[in-house]
């Protein structure tokens, strides 16, 4: 307990920014009929993108030569963002699902 | 579900007539489906009847996936067909659920039959078929296939499911096989 609590404040000092840990947020991207939505996000450096698929088919957040997450039919996946930046992220299985995420600096 | 047909002999002509025609035969049928307007309301399909055609249509689809997983070396065609298998058999398996739940035991009918014995003929075309020319022809039949499903949903399968849930689920293929035809598109403009 005592340990784990001090981990925590650990890394809350390392990085730097205590009171931005507590904010992060988990920013919900629903997909509903072939569609993510909404199709365009904003999010900070350590908040949690959560994709919540109702749909009956696998889908995946694809970022052209960059990460990927799986997302199983009627489930859930999530992603930390650890990047500033803009990126474009598509369903492979589905290219025609597309979405973006607007990550600004911490 | 039985969605080969054997009975041959009522249709014998067609070996003869089909030879030289466009492999659409299906897509005929189901396009003369779409678009005639129902003159009596037999000629609606009842719930077991659109389970099935619905079904018929997917497995058809699979099919001719699964023959362009094992012949095509276009890296762009074959996950395209990966896709199909993938989605297809969800969507099937979805539907095999809902009808033991409604208790709906699906009917073959014409329109099954007609479906599977053009589809039939078609994979018959495209096994003879190799490389980009292959691929093309997999592509563009991809592509009017999905047209011509997505056409017979809207107008036809759709308005005449009288179970909410069936139609729910008919209206959830027609997005996704939107979907299907538009990849199908892109592929087909990257074959060209």
């Amino acid at each position: 307990m005592r340990a784990g609590f001090y981990l925590v404040a650990i890394t809350g000092l390392m990085l730097g920014n205590g009171a931005m840990l507590a904010e992060a947020r988990t920013i919900r991207v629903t997909i509903d009929k072939m569609a993510f939505v909404p199709a365009e996000i904003e999010a900070q450096v350590g908040d949690t993108i959560e994709w919540v698929n109702n749909d009956i088919l696998v889908h995946t957040a694809t970022v052209k030569g960059g990460w990927e997450v799986m997302i199983p039919a009627k489930g859930t996946a999530s992603r930390a963002v650890v990047e500033a930046g803009q990126v474009d992220f598509y369903c492979r299985f589905h290219p025609n699902m597309k979405g973006r995420i607007s990550v600004a600096a911490p | 579900m039985g969605v080969k047909s054997k009975q041959l002999p009522r249709h014998a002509w067609k070996e003869e007539v089909t030879v030289n025609i466009r492999p659409m035969t299906a897509l005929v049928t189901l396009c003369m489906l779409a678009f005639s307007p129902p003159v009596q309301a037999a000629d609606k399909p009842t719930d077991p009847q659109i389970a099935h055609i619905a079904y018929t249509a997917g497995v058809i689809d699979v099919e001719n996936a699964r023959l362009a997983i094992s012949k095509s070396g276009n890296k762009a065609v074959v996950s395209f067909a990966e896709d199909m298998v993938r989605d297809h058999e969800a969507v099937n398996t979805q539907a095999l659920d809902l009808v033991k739940k409604l208790k709906v035991t699906p009917e073959d009918n014409d329109t099954s039959k007609a479906l599977a014995r053009a589809a039939d003929d078609e994979r018959a075309k495209l096994a003879k078929l190799d490389g980009a020319s292959f691929d093309k022809a997999y592509v563009d039949n991809e592509v009017a296939y999905h047209k011509q499903v997505n056409g017979a949903l809207e107008t036809l399968l759709i308005p005449s499911a009288s179970n909410a849930e069936l139609k729910a689920l008919l209206e959830t293929g027609l997005k996704i096989f939107q979907g299907h035809q538009q990849h199908a598109e892109h592929v087909a403009a990257t074959l060209k």
